[in-house]
């Protein structure tokens, strides 16, 4: 049945808290003031398999305590929705080609302010998450996890250079 | 040595070297068989050619031979056959294309003893064991090009360089073109050639054997297959190579390709009776052993590696591999999981994951496979869980699933794409920190006694 636990447990309890799931497997990048507004930080998560997380940074003005999201929309211009991607197959078929300007979501706040995520960097978007539009709070709590935007897929020659002008730590 | 070739008219001779020279004669080389019939049918000719199945090295207890006639020589045996066909129906007699022996049946009536003789061996269709030996006679190649002309359409474009005239070709356009079209094209009977056909290949191969078992994995650093990025090894070795490495050697195959029912990830270990494999091993040149030579076998990959470990060890036929690769859809796996929580946890706390039974939950395409799998969603069956608590932020976890179910991810819900999952059920932050495959419910292949 069961088997010896590798690491004793007494040392298990003294342990400092283990790196994240996103620490383990992901590479954080900053880019700060996407559009060239101020403090619209965003944070791309690379994963090993070069698949980016499109995530805010915690110094984005949504992320501030106080701010409360009315709701969220992927309906970025009268004839585009990020939710009409339709991706197929294993080569990813069916999936829209972005540039890193190109907007993913928009998030209408209650105190009437708008901001717009960027995707930041190019390649093929996977996914939008949906989880957001029914639950906006999500965003805030949980910005690097379940609050993400999207996740794309860049080219596989590009995988290194997408992140290039962007920072790897955090902007103060 | 392959090329046992004839420069000439006559009879075949062995000179010292191996080379085959000619002898003057006043023998005229037939216009249908091209010489294979005058000068092939020798015992001299066979014990050649065994000498050179004997040099390969491989161990057999019967055999198939494949002869390959030049495709020219069934134009000319067509042409042979209209001729007859003609003169019985001149005798008003007729006669089916089936009253005649094909050539290659008469050759291997002749060549079949004498082989079986020398080898010691019979010959046997369903032999693992080929000799093949191929037959050209490239002054009379241009033979087949008219068949073109007439059926351009049984002649496909040639793929690497090679002759558009094969053999399954130019029967094709045979059965297709009229009679009268082949008489007026090709001469009934054929004209003499100046030369015999001559030997350009000669080879042995055995078919595949397989060998199966069980393995189980220690390491939580080893990849199943080798992990090779841009030609440069990220880790060292790998649970097949482990195991094949000495299957080849021993086998004396050429390669091998390695199976089994599912697998799983560098930093897992597969505990209880082990996963079910199969490898195939290619054109091996030693294939009988004794039920005791096998289990010193297995005793050997197990004394040559503390990482993994195998049992069951046998061999298998290519049919049993279905059993296997059931398994990987259709049967249940147990695994155990080491779980933190970022927030502080009481026994109590717990407790409600023992009573879930065959949970339902939803797996959209996990992200670290995201790069080289569709985007799915995939329904899985928890079918039950049991906790063990350990301390205020660490417990572990068994559990019983579905075939295909991801575990890591049912865990820590990885960004939400799981759904339900421990972090959602239990409303914490969760991580899995160790995973061991406890069992695979596959009972394949048979357990051994060891």
């Amino acid at each position: 049945m069961a088997t010896e636990p590798e690491t004793p447990v007494a040392a298990l309890a003294a342990e400092p808290a283990v790196p994240s799931l996103v620490d383990r497997y992901f590479t954080r990048w900053y880019k700060a003031d996407v559009k060239g507004k101020p403090c619209e930080d965003h944070c791309i998560l690379q994963h090993s398999n070069r698949i980016c997380v499109i995530t805010l940074a915690g110094s984005h003005p949504v992320l501030q305590s106080g701010k409360a999201i009315k709701s969220i929309s992927y309906q970025i211009s009268t004839n585009c929705s990020r939710l009409q991607n339709k991706v197929s197959g294993k080569f990813k078929r069916g999936a829209q080609i972005l540039t890193e300007l190109a907007p993913l979501c928009k998030i209408y706040c209650s105190d009437g302010e708008e901001y717009t995520i960027y995707i930041c960097v190019r390649g093929r978007l996977m996914v939008v998450n949906e989880n957001i539009l029914h639950k906006p709070s999500i965003l805030q709590e949980k910005p690097s996890t379940e609050g993400y935007t999207a996740v794309v897929l860049p080219k596989f020659e590009e995988s290194k250079s997408i992140t290039e002008g962007f920072t790897d730590t955090k902007t103060v | 040595m392959d090329n046992l070739s004839q420069n000439g008219e006559g009879k075949t001779s062995i000179i010292e070297d191996g080379s085959i020279a000619s002898k003057n004669s006043n023998l005229n080389v037939c216009n249908v068989c091209l010489g294979i019939l005058q000068n092939f049918c020798e015992k001299e000719f066979i014990k050649k050619v065994c000498q050179k199945v004997e040099a390969s090295g491989f161990e057999f207890t019967n055999l198939v031979l494949s002869i390959s006639f030049p495709p020219q020589l069934s134009v000319r045996e067509h042409a042979a056959w209209l001729l007859v066909k003609q003169e019985m129906g001149k005798q008003s007699l007729s006669l089916g294309r089936n009253d005649i022996v094909q050539l290659k049946e008469a050759y291997k009536w002749i060549i079949h003893p004498l082989f079986s003789e020398e080898l010691g061996v019979p010959i046997d269709g369903k032999s693992l064991f080929e000799v093949s030996v191929v037959f050209a006679h490239p002054e009379t190649v241009e033979d087949c090009h008219f068949l073109r002309v007439i059926c351009p359409d049984c002649f496909k474009p040639a793929k690497n360089k090679k002759s558009v005239f094969t053999r399954m070709a130019v029967m094709k356009a045979l059965n297709k073109i009229k009679e009268e079209d082949f008489c007026k094209q090709f001469p009934c009977p054929p004209n003499s050639p100046k030369a015999v056909c001559s030997v350009v290949e000669i080879e042995c191969a055995h078919g595949a054997v397989f060998v199966a078992g069980r393995y189980n994995k220690y390491s939580r650093n080893l990849p199943q297959t080798p992990w090779i990025i841009d030609g440069e090894r990220k880790l060292d070795s790998s649970v097949e190579e482990l195991i094949s490495d000495h299957l080849l050697t021993v086998f004396k195959a050429e390669s091998f390709n390695f199976s089994s029912s599912g697998r799983e990830d560098v930093d897992v270990r597969t505990l209880g009776n082990g996963r079910p494999f199969a490898i195939e091993l290619v054109n091996p040149h030693r294939v009988h052993f004794t039920s005791q030579e096998i289990k010193e076998l297995q005793q050997k990959i197990n004394n040559s590696s503390n990482k993994i470990q195998v049992r069951d060890l046998q061999l298998v036929t290519r049919e049993a591999i279905g059993h296997m690769k059931e398994g990987e859809e259709e049967k249940t796996k147990t695994y155990s999981a080491l779980i933190w929580t970022n927030k502080a946890i009481q026994r109590k706390d717990i407790e409600f994951l023992d009573d879930i039974k065959d949970l339902k939950i939803d797996q959209k395409t996990p992200l670290r496979v995201l790069h080289r799998r569709p985007l799915a969603v995939r329904t899985r069956i928890i079918h039950s869980m049991e906790t063990h608590y350990v301390d205020e932020h660490h417990f572990r976890l068994y559990l019983k699933t579905q075939a295909g179910t991801y575990i890591k991810e049912f865990v820590h819900g990885d960004f939400g794409r799981t759904k339900p999952n421990i972090c959602s059920l239990m409303d914490v932050t969760a991580d899995i920190l160790e995973l061991d495959v406890e069992s695979v419910d596959v009972d394949w292949p048979p357990a051994l006694d060891d």
